[in-house]
Formats: structure tokens, sequence, C-alpha cells
């Protein structure tokens, strides 16, 4: 703990987050991750959770970010009526539908894949964000279902689509189900390539395991923030496997667009220009100034 | 070759060491001991239809994983003819995890595609157990392109732990390798038949199992996590491991109750390796009749059929939202 940390009164002396949501005020003060800069809570949320003094990406919301992306007039949100449900009784040490239920009290969100219809700069489209609080991101049967839905509203409006993830996987709980959401989503940008209509795929930290290897990487366009962490097998697993310590910055987005695997990498707070630029490009429409 | 036997076949693996030592005295013995070799076999018949009429989904897993269990190349061997393998992905290397290549299938000339897993130690490395690199993958793509271009349906035998986990994997792009066959198979315009064999495990399994028809041998798994890792995670220890292959819901018959395979084929009792010419015979009749479904569908009709079956995949349910 530092000093600075022993002199704050208790009421805002815990990190955000690292306590379990209450009635307590949020937290005033955050410190960053990386930098260990001490921050005010207020600047961190207007600069769409990148430290000001070191750009480091903290984790944002599902719908911080679509609130940061899309143009506020004329969106709203797809999908939110698939929800949950435990089809194999899952149990281990707790049971599938108790860890949904306390998700659900965490997030707010009914599962972990926000969608919403909108226009970026005026350019429409259909935007899906992970919500990487819910049970890590993890891709179930609401997941996959939502996706599928978002991708045909894409078709039927003749827009384009733009995913955000932010995932460790597949959803163990959900058995081979989660597995086969892997082959359903892909099959669903399959028919959207052939309209054809753009499919841009945003990695932010993680993007892992089962997403990573479905849809994460075929985007038209493959964009990453910087230092996300991003690939199909986990640092432990291979780690463990291959008995070697990894290379310095491995599975990191630099590490990703060296090895030839993503287009770019974008600072969070210049996506919405960029998504923008791009779509116009590859739609043949101009931005308006 | 003698049948090795599992820790809860113990048992029938000592009924049969048994009968083998009365075999071997039989030719020197005075008293006639045939009757009582006889008695013992069916015993032995008796008891692993008891022990697998109630097989737990671990030890449906161990069966799946039985190191005499015939593999792609056995099925190869007995159910084809005229293969000729197929090497490399044209980028990188060979990858001989999966074995593909062009064969008659009842005459038909087919693709086939499928990992393989080794039978002894150097052959084991070298197979690189069955999990395969992105190289592997990228080569079943090449080679499903290539059936597509001479309208050849395509037959997958899946039979892997996973997609291997590895620093030059993951530098050669192993998730963008898996997402782009599971892209691409949803729209070749050919049939895709595929048969899980043995272990279907996870994203590396499904990187080739994507297609108009998925079937399951009666002992084989498919899973999005093998009980191990999923018991490690969730569970914390590796004692949990039978917990996790129960809780999971690995098996053939599950699989299918749960609507995401269509067809299990018998094994014979005591699993595939007991008698693998009959297992031929069963995979050849069950990729037969998935033949006769598919034979007359146009090209559209096929690929529609298919994502209609990859878009039924998945429970929710639906609110009305305000």
């Amino acid at each position: 703990m530092s000093w600075f940390k022993k002199l704050l009164p208790p009421r805002i002396n815990r990190d955000a987050g690292a306590n379990k949501r209450s009635s307590m005020p949020e937290g005033l003060w955050s410190k960053c991750d990386s930098c260990e800069a001490v921050l005010y809570r207020t600047d961190l949320d207007n600069n769409l959770q990148v430290c000001p003094k070191c750009a480091h990406h903290n984790r944002i919301s599902a719908r911080d970010r679509l609130d940061g992306l899309l143009d506020p007039e004329g969106r709203f949100e797809l999908c939110a009526e698939v929800v949950p449900v435990d089809t194999l009784k899952f149990k281990d040490s707790r049971r599938y539908v108790e860890r949904l239920a306390e998700a659900q009290q965490a997030t707010g969100e009914t599962d972990a894949l926000v969608v919403m219809q909108g226009s970026i700069l005026g350019l429409p489209l259909v935007v899906a964000s992970f919500e990487f609080a819910f049970m890590g991101g993890s891709m179930g049967s609401v997941v996959g279902e939502r996706f599928v839905r978002a991708v045909e509203a894409a078709i039927d409006q003749k827009v384009p689509f733009v995913c955000f993830l932010a995932s460790g996987g597949a959803r163990m709980q959900e058995g081979l189900l989660s597995l086969m959401q892997m082959a359903k989503t892909c099959a669903a940008l399959q028919r959207l390539s052939t309209v054809p209509l753009p499919f841009i795929s945003v990695l932010t930290d993680p993007t892992m395991g089962g997403v990573s290897a479905s849809f994460a990487m075929i985007g038209d366009v493959v964009i990453a923030e910087p230092g996300a962490l991003i690939g199909f097998a986990g640092p432990r697993v291979i780690e463990q496997t291959v008995r070697e310590t990894l290379p310095d910055g491995f599975q990191r987005a630099e590490f990703l667009l060296e090895k030839g695997a993503i287009d770019m990498i974008v600072d969070r707070r210049n996506m919405r220009d960029r998504v923008a630029a791009l779509l116009a490009l590859l739609t043949g429409q101009s931005l308006a100034a | 070759m003698k049948t090795q036997f599992l820790d809860f076949e113990q048992p029938i693996g000592e009924l049969e060491a048994k009968i083998e030592e009365l075999r071997f005295v039989q030719e020197d013995s005075a008293v006639d001991i045939s009757q009582e070799i006889a008695r013992l076999q069916k015993k032995s018949q008796g008891l692993a239809k008891d022990i697998y009429a109630k097989l737990t989904a671990w030890q449906v897993a161990q069966v799946a994983r039985h190191p005499q269990r015939p593999y792609a190349l056995d099925y190869y061997e007995g159910m084809l003819t005229d293969f000729h393998e197929l090497h490399g992905d044209r980028a990188f290397a060979d990858d001989a995890a999966i074995v593909a290549g062009l064969a008659r299938f009842d005459g038909r000339p087919v693709m086939v595609i499928g990992h393989q897993k080794g039978r002894d130690t150097k052959d084991r490395i070298y197979r690189n157990f069955g999990q395969a690199r992105p190289e592997g993958y990228r080569k079943a793509l090449r080679l499903m392109r290539l059936a597509e271009r001479f309208k050849l349906p395509i037959l997958t035998f899946i039979d892997t732990p996973g997609a291997y986990p590895g620093i030059g994997a993951e530098e050669r792009g192993q998730s963008e390798a898996i997402g782009r066959n599971l892209f691409e198979m949803a729209g070749l315009r050919v049939p895709i038949i595929c048969t899980i064999i043995g272990e279907g495990g996870s994203g590396g399994a499904l990187a080739v199992a994507v297609g108009d028809a998925t079937m399951m041998l009666q002992y084989s798994i498919y899973s999005v996590i093998s009980p191990e890792g999923c018991a490690a995670i969730l569970w914390k220890t590796p004692a949990r491991t039978s917990d996790a292959a129960e809780a999971l819901g690995i098996t053939a018959n599950r699989l299918k109750s749960l609507g995401l395979i269509d067809t299990v084929i018998p094994e014979p009792l005591g699993g595939a390796h007991r008698d693998p010419a009959a297992v031929m015979q069963s995979v050849r009749k069950a990729i037969a009749d998935q033949f006769k479904l598919l034979d007359g569908l146009s090209p559209e009709d096929l690929i529609k059929r298919r994502h209609d079956r990859l878009q039924s995949y998945g429970r929710y349910k639906e609110i009305s939202v305000v």
C-alpha cells in the first residue's frame, strides 16, 4: 500500500472495483494499474477509461463503450429479448444459475453481449460490444444468438457490422452448446460477407480462447487496442505445455501487429474516427465534415 | 495384439488373462478344459456388458482415449480405397497431426481430412499427440477448397485433445486458422460429413467439424474443454475431473439429446479397439446413409440447410422487452 493510500480517509481508501458493489458512492480516486498515477475518477470517466498520464487502456463496460462510440441520436438496443437458461443444470462449486444471477446483479446486464443499432459520425451500422465483467465476457448460447441476430439486422438494414471483443473464451457452464456458438457466429458472418457488407473486429483486453478462435480474427479489418492480450491459449497453459518462459510482450496487441495477425492498433480515444473512416471507405460513402 | 484394459475394466482384464492361461495349458492337458474356457468367456462377456452398461462420462473419455483405439489412418485403410495423402499448407509446413488426401469411398472420389495420433512414443511425438498447429488447419482448408473446385464431398474424422497451445502456434495465428475454417466451412458448396472417432477436443476439433452431419462413435467424446481443464479451472483440483466430465455432458447420447449431433454410431462391447472391422463397417454405413440424404441437394440448398443447422445450436429464452 502506498503512503498516499494510508493517508486517505477510509471512505475513499479503496481501489475502484476491488470491493463488491454496494450502496457506497463511487470512489473519488483511482490508481492506474500501469503507471500507478493517482487519478481523479471523473477524469478517467471522461477519458474513456484511458489513463491521462500513461495512456494505459483500462477495461470499459460494454454500455460505456457504446455511449462513447455511437452518435447520441437515433440509437437503440437490439437482441435484449434473448436471455440465458441453464440447460445442463451445471454445478461446480456453485450453480450456473447463481453465477448468472450474481453477474446480472453486478453488471446490470442480462448476458455478456450488448447490441445496438445507430450511427457513427452519421454512418449507420450495427455494433455489438462484450461486457467483460459478465462472467469474463464468456460466450454461451445468448452471446451467440445475440451476435447472429445483430449480423442479421445488419444484413436486413444493409449496414456494416462492428464488434468490440473482450472475452476469456467459451462459457464452460454451457458445455458443448458454447463451443457450437463459434460455428454459429462464423456462419452468420459468412452470410454477411457474401452480401457483401463489412465486418470490423476490434480486439480489446482480453480476447482469448473460443471467442478469439472464431469471429475475432476474421474481420475484414481487424483492429486492436494498445496492450490488449489476444491469443488462443492462455499464457499459463502455454507455459505449462512448452515449459519455457514466454517472450516479453507475448500475445499483446503490439506482438500480433508485428506477426501480421492484425491490421492496426488504435487508441480508444481515436476509435470512433478511425472506425468511421474505414467504414466510409469500404462502403464508398463520404464522412460528414 | 494383446488388449490393454483400463482401470475400471480390471475385472475383465483378470478374467481374460485367466482364459489366456487356460488356452496355453489346454494342449498339454489330459482333461478337456474347453468347456471351462467357454464358461469363462461367457462370464467375461457378461462382466463387460455390466460395466459398459453404466459407464460414467469420465470412463467414456478414457475409452475414447484408449491407446489401441482405431485412428484416422486406420479408417482410411480399412474403409477407403485408393488413398493418396496430400501434404502441406503451401505457406509454412506440413503438419503431421492432420492427415488428408484424395480417396474413394464406395468407389466415389472424396476428400478425407482427419486428426492423427501416434501409436508409440516416437510416433506420438511426430504426430504431436494429434494436436494440430495453424499449418494443419490451413492444410485442411486448402484441401477443402480443392475439393470444392472439383465437386468432391469431404469426409472428416475428428480425434484430437485440442489445438496445440504453443509459442509458435500463437505466433502463426492459431486463432485465425481455426476461425477461418469455421467461416469458410459454413459456405463450402460440397457435402461435409464429420465423424468424431475419439476425442473431440474443443476448437481444435471444431475447426474440421463444421458440416452437414456430425456423427459420433458411441464411446467418443466431444467437449468445449477437457474434463481435466474444467476441473482445474472451476473446482481448482484435478480430483474432480470425473465430476467435470459429468457436468460438461460430453458423451454421444447426451449430445444427441441436446440436438448437437445427428447420429450415434454403435461400437462393439468394450470399445472400437475390440473389433475395429465391425466399427469400420458401422461408420461406412452411417456415412453412406448421410450421402443418401445429401446427394440430391443443390449447392444452394446444401448451404441453406447447413446454415439452418448451425443457427439452431443454442438454448436460451426470449422475454418481452419494453
